[in-house]
């Protein structure tokens, strides 16, 4: 009798990280490691206004400067910009577009904004000689707040537009209005979500070097090596196929460096104009002023409902900020919400508006998230607000209304292939115990005591696996959604596998290597994962919008069906038998019938490579590439619990413990899924409690360090409980669904729920985020009063 | 402001050990040790994550205790025995808390982890990993964006024993 090895998967294992051996032992090649010979350094002038006007530039003194290679002006750079700085999402015919050059040359918009160029032999040369850098500014009028900045005579921040509204973008079906005039109830809710500033540890960073014939190699710390190239020919005009650009190891992004940024584009025009390598490497404190933000937006959502809790509208209008310019996708961020206004609950009649408006700030674009979490979080809040007001417990209000088959298509016109919202919050309440939550609730209520415990929840999903081209193309969006793969199976036996994904913490190297060598059946030692460069990796869409997975993973797994076809016409002509009698397991072919007749995927590389007996017309070689383009988004969801302590006479608030139970569909790593969570979880936490990006009335960002931001650290956090309920997704062979957001999503409303839960019996309704003491404080003081 | 820069008579000779070795280097005043480290020895796995000693990224151990790098001057080192994250394993072998961190997922981008490491070390060494409150106290000088903290604070508690 035959034996049948049985090998196990690497896909569900939780295999230890190959990437962590550079980080652990201080060999990482973060861009600031790197220089090449002859290197000069960039510093960036920037304006400290808000918004003023460039009376003149006097670099005479910077150029004289010790050390100084050269300085330039925006005026002086202005003949080397073929293209505006690319907004790839135009959301509407009608939105106001206005350029973006990476230098200001006339007028400043917002803090930061850089003014001028100092290059110089060392990074200290550069920073001196910019401090000398005489700019004569003319402060003008300026606005941070998205509804000032909508009113009469308010300061705009293009003039020539005559209007801070930079579009009106409305998703709406039939019948709302009806359906809201035959409601038993409804609940309207104002919510403002606070500006947030990524803060991904590393920095920003870029490295140009530009050769005779115009060729140019860019390093950058960025998520988007392929979308960066052909930005960069946009801006610089240089071919495409002439730009290759390498995003070696990047130190976090969460959306900020997912974008072209200014830096980006100056290094390699000032590359061509000195002949030398030029670097960037951001500061912190320019990282608050020039890199992206994130959210930033006023909202206010209806419900209507019948009395016995079935929601019939939800319908939300919302300000969001643009900033003072279009990034890469900032008109779209709300958009990647637009279609979860219901959440994972069945809601007939849908409208959503969303109000793009500019202020003198930082420009908004993808943070964590990106859209989602501002649609969750006032869906989550009012759901709590509705079920007050109804008297339902929230629990129970959300069962009520939860999608429950699939497919489920929306009223907003998109379709969900799977879920089981009801799994994951049996699972939760099963790991909270929440009638000793509740006991301890009321006996601290009846002691009188001054440390309130609070309960809250947030049930949610998202849509991510961005994305379906054809629905990207729908909506305006420029590019695609797709991504490739391309693996090749060297002639000794060992595969390289190229990616289109762009991972930057993400372990991408170690989940990827985990698919294939479940494909092909090899050990994990013997497959190599390239990425970030596009001369390696030509084709791809790159690392967003917890897409890589859903998109580039799958990819992979059509990649590697094509190597197991092309091994196997190897095989059958060399062993002289039908392909279709050729089994195809632990990556040897073995003859039905006759298991001693086999031979390996790896030896038939090798007879592919050497190619002396091939079946006629073959092409040599093992290799097969794929393009993957998803038919559908992928459709996370789950249940998250926060418990939190608030301190009645301080206001202080302390999260004490942390329960989120997720499904996001097959997990290839669960290691590597849990930790997506706990980062995940933490930022909307943060979001919740802590940061803020605030400005004066005059838009000056006072929070400019990570101290007075409030980044957390490790003493405000409790350990966190989490678990996953896993249905599959039934759109990809792999069954899975994405991880990179749902903790940020689906944790800020369970925070805000449960400080609002634990002073609900005083009658306090409502918390704006952050719940920092003062806020907290005076909602008690008020409502006392 | 007007900062004296270069000019042999300007520049200190300052003698400093890296991770055993010995170096004599002449530095100017203003250096700060993180970029010595950096930039005249090519020691860049310690990074540099913000400008006002907020990370905790470039923590290196000064004598055997952690300390920012960014907040002491190169001049400062002089006699110093400095060991950043390069010098931590022996022989090719990871340190107990490089290993732990491996174990326990407890890096993701990996730009914070140097410091984040040698801070551990120090703090374990030093006695103060006694539980996991005393873990998540010692390590607030260190910020990480990636991980939540969890997986930093388990790896720690299991490299110090008290898991």
């Amino acid at each position: 009798m035959a034996v049948t090895e049985t090998r196990e998967t690497f896909v569900g294992t939780s295999v230890k990280r190959r990437e962590d051996a550079s980080f652990l032992t201080g060999r990482a090649t973060f861009i600031d490691n790197l220089t090449l010979p002859g290197t000069v350094y960039m510093a960036v002038v920037r304006c400290p206004y808000p918004h003023a006007r460039i009376a003149s530039v006097n670099l005479d003194a910077a150029r004289a400067a010790e050390g100084v290679v050269a300085a330039f002006s925006g005026a002086d750079l202005a003949e080397d910009w073929k293209g505006s700085l690319p907004c790839a999402w135009a959301v509407t015919e009608d939105i106001k577009m206005p350029p973006h050059f990476p230098l200001a040359v006339e007028e400043a918009r917002h803090q930061g904004d850089g003014v001028a160029v100092v290059i110089a032999e060392s990074r200290a040369l550069a920073k001196d000689a910019a401090e000398l850098v005489e700019v004569d500014y003319e402060a003008l009028d300026a606005t941070a707040d998205v509804e000032r900045a909508l009113e009469d005579g308010a300061p705009l921040v293009h003039a020539d537009l005559g209007t801070n509204e930079c579009y009106v973008w409305k998703l709406e079906t039939d019948g709302v209005q009806a359906a809201l005039d035959a409601a038993d109830v409804v609940v309207t809710r104002r919510y403002v979500q606070p500006r947030l500033i990524p803060n991904a540890m590393e920095p920003r960073g870029v490295l140009a070097q530009v050769g005779p014939t115009g060729e140019a190699t860019i390093w950058s710390s960025t998520q988007v090596p392929h979308i960066l190239r052909f930005a960069l020919q946009i801006v610089l005009g240089i071919p495409e196929a002439k730009i290759r650009v390498i995003a070696p190891d990047v130190g976090g992004g969460f959306g900020s460096k997912l974008d072209v940024y200014a830096e980006e584009a100056l290094v390699i025009a000032l590359a061509t104009r000195l002949g030398r390598p030029v670097k960037w490497t951001e500061e912190r404190s320019e990282n608050y002023v020039a890199t992206i933000h994130g959210r930033d937006t006023v909202h206010e959502l209806t419900f209507a409902a019948t009395k016995d809790g079935k929601i019939t509208v939800v319908k939300s209008e919302a300000k969001c900020a643009m900033g003072a310019y279009l990034q890469l996708v900032t008109p779209g961020i709300p958009l990647l919400g637009a279609w979860i206004y219901n959440g994972p609950y069945d809601i007939p009649n849908y409208s959503v508006t969303f109000t793009g408006v500019f202020t003198h700030t930082t420009p908004t674009d993808a943070y964590r998230g990106a859209g989602r979490p501002e649609a969750t979080y006032v869906l989550e809040r009012t759901m709590d607000a509705l079920a007050a007001e109804l008297g339902i417990d929230p629990i129970e209000l959300r069962r009520r209304n939860f999608i429950t088959e699939y497919p489920a298509e929306l009223a907003s016109g998109l379709t969900i292939d799977s879920g089981d919202y009801h799994a994951s919050l049996d699972r939760l309440l099963e790991l909270l115990d929440l009638d000793s939550i509740r006991s301890e609730q009321t006996a601290r209520r009846e002691g009188g005591d001054t440390k309130l415990l609070g309960v809250g929840f947030s049930t949610y999903n998202e849509m991510c696996g961005l994305a379906p081209s054809r629905i990207l193309g729908a909506i305006r969006y420029a590019v695609g959604g797709w991504d490739s793969a391309t693996i090749r199976v060297q002639p000794l036996g060992s595969v390289q596998v190229v990616t289109g994904t762009s991972p930057h913490g993400q372990g991408h190297e170690t989940s990827w290597s985990q698919i294939v060598g479940d494909q092909l059946g090899v050990a994990l030692a013997d497959i190599e994962v390239l990425h970030g460069d596009t001369a390696v990796s030509q084709l791809g869409m790159d690392t967003y919008g917890s897409r890589s997975l859903a998109v580039g993973g799958v990819a992979l797994v059509h990649a590697s069906e094509k190597i197991v076809d092309k091994a196997r016409q190897i095989v059958s002509h060399q062993l002289e038998v039908s392909a279709d009698d050729l089994e195809f397991a632990d990556g040897t072919f073995r003859v039905k019938g006759s298991p001693e007749r086999e031979m390996t995927i790896q030896a038939a590389a090798f007879q592919a490579h050497s190619a002396h007996n091939l079946p006629d017309g073959m092409e040599p070689g093992l290799e097969a590439t794929a393009t993957y383009d998803p038919p559908n988004f992928s459709w996370p969801g789950g249940a998250h619990a926060a418990v939190v302590e608030v301190d009645t006479e301080t206001g202080d608030t302390r999260l004490v413990r942390y329960v989120a139970v997720d499904d996001v569909g097959a997990a290839v790593n669960p290691m590597i899924v849990e930790g997506q969570v706990h980062g995940g979880i933490t930022q909307g936490i943060a979001a919740a409690l802590w940061e803020e990006a605030v400005y004066d009335e005059d838009a000056n960002l006072l929070t400019t360090t990570m101290t007075t931001y409030l980044v957390p650290t490790a003493a405000e956090l409790p350990s966190f409980e989490t678990d996953l309920t896993e249905t599959r997704s039934p759109t990809n062979p792999l069954g899975v669904k994405g991880v990179g957001e749902t903790g940020t999503i689906a944790s800020a409303p369970a925070v805000i729920n449960a400080v609002v839960d634990a002073l609900s019996h005083l009658g306090v309704t409502d918390m704006q985020m952050p719940a920092t003491p003062e806020r907290v404080w005076r909602a008690i003081q008020e409502v006392e009063a | 402001m007007s900062i004296a820069r270069k000019g042999k008579d300007l520049l200190r000779r300052v003698a400093l050990t890296v991770n055993g070795t010995r170096h004599e280097l002449e530095l100017e005043p203003r250096e700060l040790l993180v970029y010595v480290l950096r930039e005249r020895l090519g020691l860049t796995g310690t990074t540099v994550g913000c400008d006002t000693s907020a990370c905790g990224a470039c923590t290196v151990l000064v004598g055997g205790e952690s300390v920012k790098s960014c907040t002491m001057l190169g001049v400062q080192a002089e006699g110093f025995e400095i060991t950043t994250i390069e010098g931590l394993a022996t022989n090719g072998d990871l340190h107990p808390v490089q290993q732990a961190f491996h174990e326990h997922h407890a890096l993701q981008c990996g730009f914070c982890t140097p410091g984040m490491v040698l801070a551990a070390v120090s703090l374990i060494e030093s006695g103060g990993a006694t539980d996991e409150e005393a873990i998540r106290e010692g390590l607030e000088g260190n910020l990480c964006r990636c991980t939540g903290y969890h997986n930093i604070v388990e790896a720690v508690a299991a490299a110090a024993g008290v898991i």
